[in-house]
Order: structure tokens, then C-alpha cells, then sequence
């Protein structure tokens, strides 16, 4: 059982990154392992999201390496049989919702994609989806417009979710949500992540959703990371982490 | 069990089977119920017979591995057991699958998700109803625009102080007018070749070649130089102006425009539409020059008719009235391009794909706009026998 949670998923190394100019990430070196909650923080313009897109693909490192079940996950012209892409999800932080097609077509993208489900099995998946993310269910028909941004985040948890991923990648989850959403989002990750043994990536700011889900938090600070359990961390002497968790939210999070 | 090897959608494992003991009936499954297998299994599953059993039993414990396709496929099984007439008296699952399972038969309490295409007269009508509606609404909020942009327009004219400014008005006339004259320039120039040309040909067979001069003069001054370069600004500057004020709508920048108290009309519209009012006829005059350039010079290596022979059959051929009245459209297709392309701007919803959609709309509303006040133009000119 030990053996099988040390399992990497995704392995960052050596990883190098400029926008701009500027020099985000510096050599950076990541592993998450399968079945684990990592909670990646760092102030603004840090390089969570820049990190959150690189691992998926969209970025193209200017150094290092970034495998993802031991694959490049930079998309190919031909895609193989067992692409990355099939077992990871993808919660950008609008939702990215396809805004020509209804929440319901939204969650079936994946589906239709990989596999060769009937509709009407397809229809009953969405619905268990829609449910499970919390959405009332009229909202299966309505377009992205028409949502709240609320709303949209479930929608879209629910897309990525759709083909039952082995990977999820959250970016900023839990941001815009009402205090009990964001309770609710918690509630519901921990439960799909025991129940389907997920590997959570998530970029939050969030302390409580930190607290409630993550296992290990990742802390990018001086372009570089920081691993650790967040009683490790608290103790870690870096400035910007001690005013992080030691600060009044920090400090009234970590209460409970 | 190393679970990296096996692909999410790895098909070969899945299996059920289907047992009956007397009145118990028994559902055995096994291997991995994923979502790569759910396609599958979907469709052996609806060919078995459920019925004639009073209690029924589901064993999952040969389960290698469960997602959520692959419960909510045990969980329909359960109830069709359910709905035929069975008791299920025993769901036996590997343990970590037991929240799972709950999670699902807990929350999933919604109809199947319908997603709803009509077709047939039904269909027709309704959309013609809807086509209808929102044309009516269109013209409705049109009027509204426009006359909200004559009484802003008044008010800016008589109390420019406060609702005129300047900087954006000559921004405007910087990016649709002395941007725009290389374009303008190259294309007016070749189309007056083309006109030359084409005259040239026709005429020579009556020796008239020198009525070419009359040809391409009547034709760039009065109707063609005004028309091409509305045209090219509409192109250019209205589909701007609709994807400019668009993008502004979709980033809330318009709403925080409003909420600071600045009149969006003073510092979107106005700027626009007065910008292209006064370079308009400009770049008209322009392009008139450009166009009679590229006649004289297909009138000089087709016909060799000199220069000084050309402007002094143009002196006697033709009046400053025929000049006048191209250019007295200019102002008019300006404000329809400008009104055009600003109104479909503040249009946009807040979705991406509506920017593009009004965008294109912006550019047909106008070129169409600006052919049919042409048209327009020419009747009235020739029932006044201008």
C-alpha cells in the first residue's frame, strides 16, 4: 500500500521558465504522487498557473523536464492510443466553458471524444455528474451565459471530471465561491478523491480549502518550491512563508 | 496490482455474469468497470433479462477497480432489478467502492439530462417567430440609439466643453483616416487602371478613345472613389470600432465606465463616428486623386494620351459638380459606418464568440448600408437631373 502512494504521476525537473524577461521558475524540481491532494501557493506573479500550464502542455519550458505518467504531455499531431490527455481533467479558473454549447454538450465533450457511449448513456453520466458537482438540474440545458460564476467553476469541475480522470488539475478551484460553496467544493473533492483515488494538482489561495484537502502544499517561493505538510512548513524559516500561514487568515484557518 | 500500466480506457477486463437459483437471481461482475468498458457494458446490459425473480442479489467483490461510469452502471442495474419486481437484498463491493456507490445512489436523484433538438415545421416556425421578435426588437433599439446619438450629438455641439474630447477624436482620425491611405491609395490607384482600361477597349472600336477620359472621370469622382473607400473604411474601421467596444463590453470596462459616472456614448461614440465624419471625405478626396493618377497613366502607355493632353480634356469635360456630388456622400456613409459599427459593439453579450459574431454582422450591416444609400443617392440625383 506504502509502495503503491509513493507511485510519481507527475515529475517535474530542472524546470526553467521566462515570461517576459522576467525569470519565473529556476530549476525547479516537483514530484506528486498518485492518489495525493497537492496544494500549490505562492504570492502573485510567482508562476502557479505558469506551473499549472507548463505540466499540462500549454507551456513549452524554456529548460527541464515535465513527464506525466512518464509521457511528454505536450500534445501531438498524432495522438497515441494512451495520451495524457484521456486521464487527466482540466478546471481552469472561468470555467473555460465552450460558450456555443450548453452545459450538458460541455460535459460530454470528453465522453464523445473517447469513448463510444451511447446518448442515452451519455445523457444519464451528465446527469450523475451534474448532481455530484452540486448544480441544480436545469442547468444541464442552460449555456454558459447564463450561469453564475459559481456555477460555471461546478460546470466546469463537471467537464473535467466527465471521463473519470486519473489526474485533476484545479486552478483556483474555490476563488469567487460564498464561504459555503467553498465548504461544499471542499466536502466534495475529498469525497471524489477518496472514492476515485484522484491525484488532485490544485492552485490555490485559499487557506481553508489548503487545510480541509491538501496533503502536501507546494510553496513556490525565489522561482524555486517548497514542499511539505503544512506543520512542516509553518516551521520553515522563509519570510513569505512564515507571514503566509502565520498572518491573521493564516493563523485563523490553521485554528480550526 | 500496478495501476500505471493500464490505461483508463483499457476495454479488455470488464465482465458480468447473470445466475439464477430458483427465485434468487444473481449479478456477478468483476475486473475493471471504467469508462473506456462503460460503452460496452451499456449496451450487453440492456439485452439482459432481469424479470421473474422476487430478491436479488449484486456481487461486485471481484472488482479490480470502479470509476464513477462504472458505478453509476451498477447502481441503473440495481434499479432495473428494482423496477422488474426483485428485492435486492445483498450489494457486496470492495470497501473503498462503498462511497462512492452511496455518493451516487444518494445524489443522483435528477432525470436523465435531454439534450433537445426539434425538427420538422415545428422547428421552422418557431424559428421564423424568433427571427421575427428579435428583428423587431432590433429596429426598436436602434431608433432608441439613434437618437440617443443625435441628442448627445447636440449636446456636444453646443456645449463641446464637457462632452467633446479631443484626444480620442483625433486618435480616431489618425487610425481610420492617415492609417487607412496606403490602402486606400494602392487600391484606388489600380481601380482606376481597371476603369481606363476597360473604357479604353470599348471605345476604340468607335474611335472615341479620348471620351475614355470622360468615362473614368464620371465614373471614379462621382460614384466609384466615394463607394471603394466606404467600402475599405467599413472593412477596416467598423469592424473595429465593433470589436474594439466589444472587447471592452466582455472585460466589464463599459460597466466601469458607467459605474465611475463617464458617459460611455462621449467617450466611445462620439470620438468614432465624428473621427471617420471628418476623415472620411478626406481620404474620398484622396483616393479621387489616386484613382485619376492610375487612369492618366493607363490613358498615357494604352492610348498615348500625354498628361497635359489628359487634364486639359478633363478641364473641358468635366464640371467641379461631378466632384461635388461624390463627395457629398462621404459624410453620410461615415456616420452610417460609424453608428453601424459602435451600435453592434455595445451589442456584444459577455461571451467571447459574441465579439466575432457582431463583428461580422457590423461589416455586412454597413457595406449593405452604404450600397443601398448609393443607390439611393443615384435616383435622387437623377430626378433632380444633377
Amino acid at each position: 500500500m506504502a509502495e503503491r502512494e509513493r507511485e510519481v504521476v507527475i515529475r517535474v525537473r530542472g524546470l526553467v521558465n521566462r515570461l517576459g524577461g522576467n525569470l519565473i521558475h529556476d530549476g525547479l524540481d516537483l514530484d506528486v504522487y498518485r492518489g495525493e491532494v497537492l496544494g500549490v501557493v505562492g504570492g502573485s506573479g510567482a508562476g502557479k498557473s505558469v506551473l499549472l500550464r507548463t505540466i499540462v502542455g500549454l507551456n513549452r519550458p524554456a529548460a527541464g523536464t515535465v513527464e506525466v505518467f512518464g509521457q511528454d504531455p505536450v500534445p501531438h499531431r498524432e495522438r497515441p492510443e494512451n495520451a495524457v490527455q484521456t486521464r487527466w481533467g482540466v478546471l481552469f479558473q472561468e470555467g473555460a466553458l465552450f460558450s456555443s454549447q450548453t452545459v450538458a454538450e460541455n460535459i460530454q465533450v470528453p465522453l464523445r471524444e473517447y469513448t463510444d457511449m451511447d446518448q442515452a448513456l451519455m445523457n444519464q453520466i451528465t446527469a450523475m455528474k451534474i448532481s455530484m458537482v452540486g448544480l441544480p438540474d436545469d442547468s444541464a440545458r442552460k449555456f454558459p451565459s447564463q450561469l453564475s460564476g459559481g456555477m460555471k467553476k461546478r460546470a466546469g469541475l463537471a467537464r473535467a471530471l466527465a471521463a473519470d480522470p486519473e489526474i485533476v488539475f484545479l486552478d483556483e478551484p474555490t476563488a469567487g465561491l460564498d464561504p459555503i460553496s467553498a465548504n461544499q467544493f471542499d466536502a466534495l473533492l475529498r469525497n471524489l478523491q477518496k472514492s476515485l483515488n484522484l491525484t488532485v494538482f490544485m492552485v490555490t489561495h485559499d487557506l481553508d480549502t489548503l487545510r480541509a484537502t491538501a496533503d502536501r502544499i507546494a510553496v513556490l517561493v525565489n522561482r524555486k518550491i517548497k514542499i511539505g505538510t503544512i506543520e512542516e512548513l509553518v516551521r520553515d524559516p522563509d519570510p513569505w512563508i512564515q507571514e503566509y500561514f502565520s498572518g491573521p487568515r493564516g493563523r485563523a484557518a490553521l485554528a480550526h | 496490482m500496478n495501476r500505471t500500466d493500464d490505461s483508463v480506457l483499457a476495454d479488455d477486463h470488464a465482465w458480468f455474469r447473470l445466475e439464477r437459483k430458483g427465485r434468487v437471481l444473481r449479478f456477478v461482475a468483476g475486473g475493471e468497470w471504467v469508462v473506456g468498458a462503460a460503452a460496452r457494458l451499456d449496451r450487453e446490459l440492456s439485452q439482459l433479462g432481469l424479470g421473474g425473480a422476487a430478491e436479488a442479489e449484486i456481487d461486485g467483490r471481484a472488482l479490480m477497480r470502479l470509476d464513477s461510469a462504472g458505478a453509476w452502471l451498477l447502481v441503473r442495474t440495481k434499479q432495473a432489478l428494482e423496477e422488474a419486481g426483485a428485492r435486492v437484498t445483498q450489494f457486496a463491493l470492495p470497501e473503498k467502492y462503498e462511497p462512492l456507490i452511496t455518493a451516487i445512489e444518494h445524489e443522483h436523484h435528477a432525470p436523465p439530462v435531454v439534450i433537445e433538438r426539434r425538427h420538422g415545421i415545428v422547428a421552422i416556425v418557431e424559428r421564423v417567430g424568433i427571427g421575427t421578435v428579435a428583428a423587431g426588437r432590433q429596429g426598436y433599439r436602434m431608433l432608441g440609439y439613434l437618437g440617443r446619438f443625435v441628442i448627445e450629438w447636440l449636446e456636444a455641439v453646443f456645449k463641446p466643453s464637457g462632452n467633446l474630447r479631443l484626444a480620442p477624436l483625433f486618435h480616431q482620425i489618425e487610425e481610420v483616416g492617415i492609417n487607412a491611405l496606403p490602402i486606400v491609395g494602392l487600391l484606388q490607384f489600380l481601380i482606376g487602371i481597371v476603369i481606363a482600361y476597360q473604357a479604353a477597349e470599348q471605345l476604340r472600336r468607335f474611335n472615341a478613345e479620348i471620351l475614355t477620359i470622360d468615362g473614368v472621370a464620371f465614373g471614379i469622382l462621382r460614384e466609384l472613389g466615394v463607394l471603394i473607400t466606404s467600402i475599405i473604411v467599413a472593412g477596416r474601421s467598423g469592424s473595429a470600432f465593433t470589436a474594439e467596444i466589444g472587447t471592452m463590453r466582455v472585460n466589464e470596462e463599459i460597466d466601469a465606465l458607467e459605474t465611475i459616472g463617464i458617459n460611455t456614448f462621449d467617450v466611445l461614440v462620439l470620438p468614432r463616428v465624428l473621427g471617420l465624419l471628418i476623415a472620411l471625405p478626406l481620404l474620398t478626396f484622396y483616393s479621387d486623386v489616386m484613382a485619376m493618377i492610375g487612369g492618366a497613366m493607363m490613358c498615357y502607355f494604352d492610348l498615348g494620351i500625354t498628361v497635359p493632353a489628359f487634364m486639359r480634356h478633363l478641364h473641358s469635360a468635366v464640371s467641379v459638380n461631378a466632384f461635388l456630388v461624390g463627395l457629398i456622400k462621404a459624410p453620410v456613409f461615415a456616420v452610417v459606418i460609424g453608428l453601424v459599427g459602435c451600435y453592434e459593439g455595445l451589442q456584444v453579450e459577455r461571451n467571447a464568440a459574441s465579439v466575432g459574431k457582431l463583428t461580422t454582422r457590423s461589416v455586412v450591416e454597413s457595406v449593405f448600408l452604404v450600397i443601398v444609400l448609393d443607390a439611393g443617392f443615384s435616383i435622387l440625383f437623377s430626378i433632380l437631373k444633377i
